[in-house]
């Protein structure tokens, strides 16, 4: 059984709409990205799972539970077990690296501190920063900054952890310290892990499988070597980075010459 | 025209959806504090960033109010024969009215805009979001604590600018002015009520503090999560906390004094 089921998930802002029949199984213990095109809704997607968000249609179930029917404190003991990385690393700003890794270790249990110093020094160890435990969030990098959100997500040892575009403005190097990082904590820890990207080469380097969403609907899935061979010009377009093909370069509109009519008569 | 009256049921409809919001906010926030006795620790780090910080400013402006007080009053009072109740006069003033009212525009002003500042930014940096995916309530976890601060300093901070608002009238009535002292503190002693001045007078504070809070807690949480929506939500928090406390304080004093 899958840990993670999407069926017929349909999602609206205000008339628009993102996401409209979605269906998405993501398997225990696989790496599964889930990419699409900047503004597909892979964001909402992952408020979606966590419960930030309420589907208008359709169901979302993690590890048999429907999460949208959960009570309120059902809901934030299923989260316990789901790690998320946003973009940002979302670091709590007024607290050090340490008190960030610390901090869901002391809210949710009663362990003595030398227990915690134990556990946030292994997990900061595990992202290589346990040397930088004294620095203030505003002192990391892009890339350390979520290294260091990627320790915390893992304090409470989650069955799950979803990561919302974690190559995006990285160098290269930090790039592939963190292309690591996920491939071995998926296996070492027998993680669940879920990728939202656009990068499509990080990703298809480590994702056993991928989701391919565009306009509101999954257009194409597979291992990564099955999507290069696939058929379809829109998948070869997004894989291969093309500027122009069935996903057009220009935002739908007005043809230019009817705004620029437009425009005349106005005058 | 049509166009006029529907921007208009837009916004009517837009800001009861946004009045009910702010009420079921405040409900969380409510069911959150009986935990709290448990964290105790999280209010007090709060009533220090709410309260405390606040203390410089509370003290100058109550020397000033008082010191002007004593100005203003012994000029009426003197042509009455009667500059002896200048205590009464001073004390009367603050603590009915300008004590709880002047130190809680002074506080949405200086704590209320920080707190909303404060929790927009959490809110533009996805800092309560990841709370939430953390399993931590940041409403329990963040807006309780500096509620309950904000309901505790604002009537310490009100006693203080009275306190020493009066001090202000004392300096300025006996060492300028040369009123009797002992005139000064015993009709001010004699003519001060427990019940009927003080103690409405830290009601009006509680109240405001209550509201003062709320509003600033809620303009953060609900901005919109960029820098210029964190701002515009600053300054709506400073813009209708003074609202709210002079149309309240007119309610409360209707109430309290009218009859
Ligand atoms: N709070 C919001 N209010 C209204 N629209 C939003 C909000 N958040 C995101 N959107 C819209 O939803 C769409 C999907 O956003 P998002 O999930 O962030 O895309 P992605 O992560 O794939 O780039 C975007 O077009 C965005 O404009
Ligand atoms: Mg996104």
């Amino acid at each position: 059984m899958p840990l993670i089921k999407i069926r017929d998930l349909h999602f609206y802002r205000g008339d628009r709409a993102i996401f409209e029949g979605v269906n998405i199984d993501i398997h225990r213990g696989k790496i599964t990205a889930i990419m699409g095109p900047s503004g597909t809704g892979k964001t909402t997607l992952l408020r979606l799972i966590g419960g930030q968000l309420r589907p208008d249609k359709g169901t979302i179930e993690v590890d048999g539970q429907d999460v949208h029917k959960l009570s309120h404190r059902d809901l934030y003991e299923l989260r316990k077990r789901m790690g998320m990385l946003f973009q940002s690393g979302a670091l709590l700003t007024d607290l050090t690296v340490f008190e960030n890794v610390a901090f869901p270790i002391r809210e949710h249990t009663q362990l003595p501190e030398s227990m915690v110093r134990d556990l946030v020094l292994i997990k900061l160890q595990a992202v290589g920063l346990r040397g930088a435990h004294d620095l203030m969030p505003n002192e990391l990098s892009g890339g350390m900054a979520r290294r260091v959100a990627l320790a915390r997500a893992m304090t409470l040892d989650p069955m799950m952890i979803m990561y919302d575009e974690p190559f995006t403005g990285q160098d290269p190097i930090s790039m592939g310290t963190l292309v690591n990082l996920i491939h071995k904590m998926n296996d070492a820890m027998d993680l669940t892990s879920v990728i939202v990207s656009h990068d499509v080469a990080e990703t298809s380097e480590i994702a056993d499988h991928i989701y391919l969403l565009s306009a509101g609907k999954v257009i194409e899935q597979g291992s990564p070597v099955q999507l290069k061979r696939s058929t379809s010009q829109w998948v070869q377009q997004f894989m291969q980075g093309l500027p122009d093909g069935p996903v057009p370069f220009h935002y739908p509109g007005n043809t230019l010459e009817q705004d620029l009519l437009e425009r005349k008569d106005a005058v | 025209m049509i166009e006029t009256i529907r921007s208009l049921g837009r916004w009517g409809l837009g800001s009861f959806e946004r009045l009910g919001r702010g009420h079921l906010f405040l409900v969380k926030i409510l069911m959150g504090i009986p935990e709290l006795f448990l964290r105790f620790s999280l209010v007090i780090q709060q009533l220090y960033s709410v309260g405390v910080l606040s203390v410089f400013l509370i003290i100058i402006a109550g020397l000033f109010v008082g010191m002007v007080l004593g100005l203003q009053g012994y000029n009426t009072l003197v042509d009455f024969g009667a500059e002896e109740s200048l205590g009464v006069m001073v004390s009367l003033s603050l603590v009915r009215e300008l004590g709880p009212v002047v130190s809680a525009l002074l506080f949405a002003g200086r704590a209320g805009s920080a707190l909303t500042a404060e929790i927009g930014l959490m809110k533009s940096t996805e800092q309560l979001s990841g709370m939430e995916m953390m399993a931590v309530d940041p409403i329990r976890r963040i807006m309780a604590p500096r509620f309950i601060a904000g309901l505790i300093s604002m009537p310490l901070l009100a006693a203080i600018f009275s306190a020493v608002g009066i001090y202000g009238g004392f300096l300025v009535g006996h060492g300028l002015l040369g009123v009797d002292d002992g005139a000064f503190w015993s009709q001010m002693q004699v003519k001060t009520d427990w019940y009927g001045d003080i103690l409405n007078g830290v009601l009006k504070s509680v109240v405001f503090g209550v509201v003062i809070t709320w509003i600033a807690l809620f303009e953060g949480y609900d901005a919109t999560p960029t820098s210029e929506g964190v701002g515009r939500a600053t300054t709506r928090t400073v813009v209708h906390s003074a609202f709210a406390i002079l149309g309240l304080d007119f309610i409360l004093t209707a109430l309290m004094f009218g009859g």
